[in-house]
């Protein structure tokens, strides 16, 4: 096998609350291969989300290392984890997290400007990004002229538009109904299945059962790494719940 | 980020609360505005004090006779005549501060032209006394070497003599008569206005000196070589004080007044007054424009405290920008550049205003205005350097928050 996309050792981070130590996610040691589809669960307080903000450069360790791509992150500054987040990193929120005022298109166009590729780059790369996501003739809408679904589909096409090693989803379908949901985990699976490394954080197991692989933490700790035997096929539910496509 | 990529989300940003935008720049607009037309106002009054320093003639000082105490009894001011023709030309020959020092008599007389009179300040003059009060003909021509020689029966009248003895006439070539005397007019002064003090300086007539001695005044006059006023005017506006002290040992001398002993002689010296006056004016203008910086920076504040909440309002924003890539530089520039954009759009609005309030405050009150170039690149310069500087905390507390905390922010 070759070297994992993304590998730590004994990563742990330490939160100072009030006089105490929390100890969010102690020693976890684990290695993810490129084009993984990954599900990350636990409860709240688990460390999920802690442990999401580490392997997506967002935070930095309090102990242990973090390899992604072959290159330790561990010890960056903020303006060099800015850059592993622009160019390596894709993040797709519950909240979705768009401009209201701006475009569809000027929201996916958002990371490029911060790797300051040049304007005419951008409008191709974000028109292609969307076209990916099924949104190429709702470029010029606004998100309140979207559906919850076609928001997300926008924050995902962002998510892709640098063309990331990894898309880190904070549970992608936690504000969405159960179809759209399932649309949207089709689209995960669809990019997964072009190459994209994808790690779903989510409390929700029906979502988590479309991984190939779920990783459960409880207080902090790794309790559980399994492989997922059949995953669910969400392009399959998706169209069953669709009454006049069955 | 590039800038301009900054210019248009912040373009976009300040759209999106247009007018919570456009009261905030309502400061800055103020603000720049009243900057502007308070210098104006300062300007404009500094610089009519200015002209009429200039219609005074420039840097000049008047020495006058002293007084005579006759019995106890205290004469005012001239009444005790010791200046003679002989000490204009000492002072203008021996002290090198002095440009013209120009020897004249003077006298209330009642102008008769057919069946109109007027009465009017008469002054026998030299051509020295129209260089040191800086007078031009208007119309006709000033007096001959031979008229200010030989006592030639002519006058130079004031425009409102002319208005007054001859209503849409024309002046030039009549006769009119000065204490019985019959002059020719040969020519009109140009129009002077009011002094400083109210006094119309175009209600006069000018007579050679000799004429005035010899025809006019008559009796003691007309053997002395006795004057009623020297009228000095000094090269540099700054010398004035120090000429000042010349003349006066040079007069003192040639009148030989003991040490310790009074002049005999006044000295009036109306530029000084005027250039404090021009001073004081000056003071004002600053004060006027420092209040309007108050508002200045008042309009600063605005901004800074609507910066601020839009900061707060954002929060997510800033963590999804963070998220996406962006440094913490990337964040400060976002929010100092909106900051600029609105304080830079309220400056130029502010400059429109301030020139336009301007031009009405000169139309309605007749107040005199001046717009200089500079103080507009100056409020334009300053409007910006607000947004930096108000900009700038709220901006850096936007770039110091936390990606995950901003992210989690409700």
């Amino acid at each position: 096998m070759t070297t994992p996309l993304l590998r730590t050792e004994k990563l742990s981070k330490t939160y100072r609350i009030g006089g105490g130590d929390v100890r969010a996610l102690v020693d976890l040691s684990i290695a993810i291969p490129k084009g993984e589809m990954l599900a990350i669960m636990g409860p709240s307080g688990s460390g999920k989300s802690t442990c999401m903000n580490l392997l997506g450069c967002l935070d930095s360790p309090s102990a242990g290392s973090y390899w992604l791509g072959g290159e330790d992150v561990s010890q960056l500054d903020s303006d060099a984890l800015a850059h592993i987040r622009n160019e390596k990193v894709g993040f797709v929120f519950q909240q979705f997290n768009l401009l209201a005022r701006a475009t569809a298109l000027d929201n996916v166009e958002l990371p490029l400007t911060y790797g300051r590729v040049p304007r005419r780059q951008r409008h191709e790369k974000a028109e292609k990004a969307l076209a990916a996501v099924g949104l190429g003739d709702r470029m010029d809408h606004r998100p309140s002229q979207l559906s919850g679904g076609q928001m997300q589909r926008v924050a995902i096409a962002r998510a892709i538009v640098n063309s990331p090693q990894v898309l880190m989803a904070d549970e992608p379908t936690g504000a969405l109904d159960s179809r759209t949901g399932a649309e949207i985990m089709a689209l995960f699976q669809r990019l997964n299945a072009e190459g994209i490394t994808v790690i779903v954080v989510t409390h929700d197991a029906q979502v988590a059962a479309h991984a190939r692989r779920i990783l459960r933490f409880h207080d902090g700790r790794l309790v559980s790494d399994e492989a997922v035997a059949e995953p669910v096929r969400a392009a399959e539910t998706a169209a069953a719940a669709l009454p006049e496509a069955a | 980020m590039t800038y301009a990529d900054c210019l248009r989300s912040a373009v976009i940003a300040l759209r999106a609360n247009l007018l919570r935008s456009i009261l905030t720049s309502l400061g800055i607009i103020i603000g720049i505005s009243s900057v502007i037309a308070m210098v104006a106002i300062g300007a404009g009054a500094e610089s009519r004090v200015k002209e009429s320093i200039e219609s005074l003639g420039s840097n000049i000082m008047i020495v006058l006779n002293g007084s005579r105490t006759t019995g106890g009894a205290r004469g005012g001011t001239g009444s005790n005549t010791t200046l003679t023709e002989e000490d204009a030309q000492a002072l203008q020959r021996d002290i090198p501060a002095v440009e013209v020092a120009a020897p004249a008599v003077q006298g209330r007389f009642q102008l008769v032209f057919g069946n109109t009179n007027w009465s009017t300040s008469i002054y026998g003059i030299t051509e020295e006394y129209m260089i040191a009060r800086n007078w031009q003909i208007d119309q006709g021509r000033a007096f001959s070497e031979m008229e200010y020689r030989g006592a030639g029966k002519v006058v130079l009248i004031g425009s409102t003599v002319a208005e007054k003895l001859f209503p849409g006439e024309d002046p030039i070539g009549k006769v009119i008569r000065i204490n019985k005397v019959p002059v020719q007019v040969v020519g009109v002064l140009v129009t002077k206005g009011q002094t400083p003090f109210g006094q119309d300086q175009d209600d006069t007539a000018f007579i050679p000196l000799t004429t005035a001695k010899k025809r006019v005044l008559g009796g003691r006059w007309v053997k002395s070589n006795l004057v009623g006023s020297i009228t000095v005017k000094v090269r540099d506006a700054d010398d004035v004080g120090g000429a000042e002290k010349e003349v006066t040992t040079l007069l003192r001398q040639r009148h030989r007044i003991p040490e310790g002993g009074q002049d005999d002689f006044n000295i009036r010296n109306i530029s000084q007054f005027l250039a404090a006056r021009a001073e004081s004016t000056r003071v004002m203008g600053i004060l006027l424009a420092s209040v309007a910086a108050i508002s200045l920076i008042v309009g600063g504040i605005g901004i800074m405290n609507i910066m601020l909440v839009s900061v707060t309002e954002r929060t997510r924003e800033i963590g999804l920008r963070m998220a996406l890539g962006a440094r913490r530089r990337d964040i400060l520039t976002q929010f100092v550049v909106e900051a600029i954009t609105l304080s830079l759009l309220g400056g130029l609005v502010g400059v429109a205003l301030g020139i336009g309030g301007s031009h009405l405050i000169a139309e309605t009150g007749e107040w005199p205005v001046l717009i200089e170039p500079q103080a507009i690149m100056m409020a334009v310069g300053f409007s910006a350097a607000v947004g930096v500087f108000f900009g700038f905390y709220p901006a850096r507390k936007a770039s110091k928050l936390d990606p995950i905390d901003a992210l989690r922010y409700e």
